[in-house]
């Protein structure tokens, strides 16, 4: 074998290690948590595990509360941080002239740095009382303070993936569009977006990856109260999100007890929900071209 | 009072690494077994010793004496706009259950009441619970109302009642800081009512307070005597204050 050859063979298999490394770690991660919350369901039975009631110290662990918290908060994230995220991103791509985009990109992409708990003291002193006096809610520590900090940190990634996305999209896509007679705001709404379609979509499911598994901010905002959330104006009350409760209770419960094994059973659920997620934007992602668009491309 | 433990011990081996200590969890009465089996020199109880307790360590050939190490007084804080001063613990009860909702009905203005609380694993929290919610009754299961918003640290129920006209919560003593007011508190209905201090608190006059023992199985000699002539030293009386638990002088 030469020693060219050689070179290859080795990169060729780091490269390939590498690919794999990342499906074999998530499958360990899946493992590890299924070993230590799988003793959970046969500790606690599942009509209790589906209760209304979280209190762990006292055997109540139902964990509907906690699932519909981390739902409302990231529900309402998503609801601020697309539109948000979206309109800068476009704005940024298709709109701004040359010299605000250079200075707007990087801008947004610094707030997307900034670290979590920086965002949730700014949370509890800043944003919280200032919520509480606007909408005169009982306390702002609340489900809604925490989907806007949640937005603000999801809202950079989504601009940023999504305006590479938009700006991929080849220039005589939008010199055609102007060329029938196309508005700028037709050419964007239905010609630019729809290319960039699936770099969109991984934007907004990478925003909203951020912003469920996000833990410290809401931890600190939220109020943590295990409150089912069963009217609308939940979003306007405390609510309590799974990766609190487990950051919050992981550090004193005892090794092996059903505590324990009841926070992985919440790790699992996390799992499952991030992975029908992904799955789910799988599907649209990568959904067969229609036939006018493969040979538009 | 692991937290409070572990913290002398951590302080006392730097100081005396010759000293070898370790300090094990698990509640009161795991720390009086193990010192009445014989597997730790010292035990250490958030609660004074039982009779059947002391019964076993006799049946061992032990005299379990007892020492005071510090005092654990919790703190019922509001917002200083509040015009509500003194709560029975009959009527925090009510607060924390959820059975009053309305500040109207505790005496003070037409609003809502938002509670706060440390996180349930909390020494505090489960002791507010034994002895406030449950107003120290064994049978009772009254839980913490579902609202009650749990919140990681001290410092996030100071900043909420420091802004926040609605809302009541509750603390270690030393960790009330001066821009919040304090309740005055009553056992009975028909008062009277203290305010924790120092002061009420050793006299066992304010009634959210507990003494927190040390536990040895004979009269200490040795390395355990140094030990605990240094916890009621100012040294380690220092780090009960800092931990937010008032020292025993």
């Amino acid at each position: 074998m030469t020693p060219r050859n050689l070179r290859e063979v080795v990169i060729e298999s780091l490269v390939r290690a590498a690919g794999y490394s990342a499906v074999v770690f998530v499958g360990l991660i899946f493992f590890f948590l299924l070993r230590e919350g799988l003793p959970g369901f046969a500790e606690v039975s599942l009509p209790a595990l589906f209760g209304s009631r979280w209190y762990p110290t006292e055997g109540h662990y139902g964990l509907l509360p906690l699932i519909g918290g981390s739902l409302v908060v990231t529900l309402g994230a998503a609801a601020i941080a697309v539109p948000f995220g979206l309109a800068t991103a476009i704005f940024i791509s298709e709109i701004a002239p040359r010299w605000a985009r250079e200075i707007l990109k990087p801008l947004v992409e610094i707030l997307g740095g900034l670290p979590s708990v920086v965002l949730g003291f700014l949370g509890v002193l800043v944003l919280a009382p200032f919520m509480r006096v606007l909408l005169n809610l009982p306390t702002g520590l609340t489900a809604f303070t925490g989907s806007v900090l949640l937005a603000g940190m999801a809202i950079p990634t989504l601009v940023s993936v999504a305006e590479d996305a938009l700006d991929a999209v080849p220039r005589n896509y939008r010199d055609a569009a102007v060329a029938l007679g196309a508005s700028e705001w037709q050419t964007i709404w239905r010609v630019t977006l729809p290319a960039a379609r699936s770099g969109v979509l991984t934007a907004v499911m990478l925003g909203i990856g951020r912003a469920i598994g996000e833990t410290m901010t809401v931890m600190m905002v939220t109020g943590n109260a295990a409150r089912l959330p069963t009217t609308p104006n939940s979003l306007f009350l405390p609510i309590r999100t799974m990766t609190a409760t487990i950051a919050a209770e992981m550090g004193e419960v005892a090794n092996g007890s059903t505590h324990y094994h009841v926070l992985f059973v919440i790790g699992i659920v996390l799992f499952v929900i991030s992975f029908i997620v992904n799955l789910a934007a799988g599907a649209v992602v990568f959904r067969r071209p229609k036939r006018a668009e493969r040979v538009l491309s | 009072m692991v937290n409070l433990a572990l913290a002398w011990a951590e302080r006392y081996g730097a100081e005396h690494p010759e000293a070898r200590l370790s300090v094990t969890g698990g509640g009161s009465g795991t720390g009086i077994a193990a010192m009445i089996n014989g597997t730790a020199s010292i035990a250490n109880a958030s609660r004074a010793i039982k009779a059947e307790e002391k019964q076993q360590a006799e049946a061992n050939g032990l005299q379990p004496v007892e020492f005071v190490v510090a005092r654990d007084a919790i703190a019922v804080i509001v917002n200083p706009a509040n015009p509500v001063a003194r709560l029975t613990i009959a009527q925090l009860s009510d607060i924390y259950s959820g059975k009053i909702t309305n500040w109207r009905e505790a005496g003070g203005q037409d609003r809502p009441i938002v509670l706060l609380s440390r996180e349930s694993n909390s020494g505090t929290h489960v002791y507010f619970l034994e002895q406030v919610v449950r107003q120290g009754r064994k049978d009772d299961h009254t839980l913490f109302a579902p609202e009650t918003l749990l919140l990681p640290s001290s410092e996030g129920i100071s900043a909420e009642i420091r802004q926040n006209p609605n809302a009541i919560g509750y603390d270690g003593l030393g960790y009330v800081t001066p821009d919040v007011k304090v309740i005055a508190v009553a056992g009975n209905p028909a008062g009277p009512f203290f305010l924790p201090t120092i002061e009420t608190v050793t006299k066992k006059e304010y009634p959210i307070a507990r003494d927190l023992y040390m536990y040895t199985p004979g009269q200490p000699t040795g390395a355990v005597k140094d030990y605990l002539d240094w916890i009621i030293g100012p040294e380690a009386q220092g780090i009960v204050k800092e931990l937010g638990f008032v020292p025993i002088r």
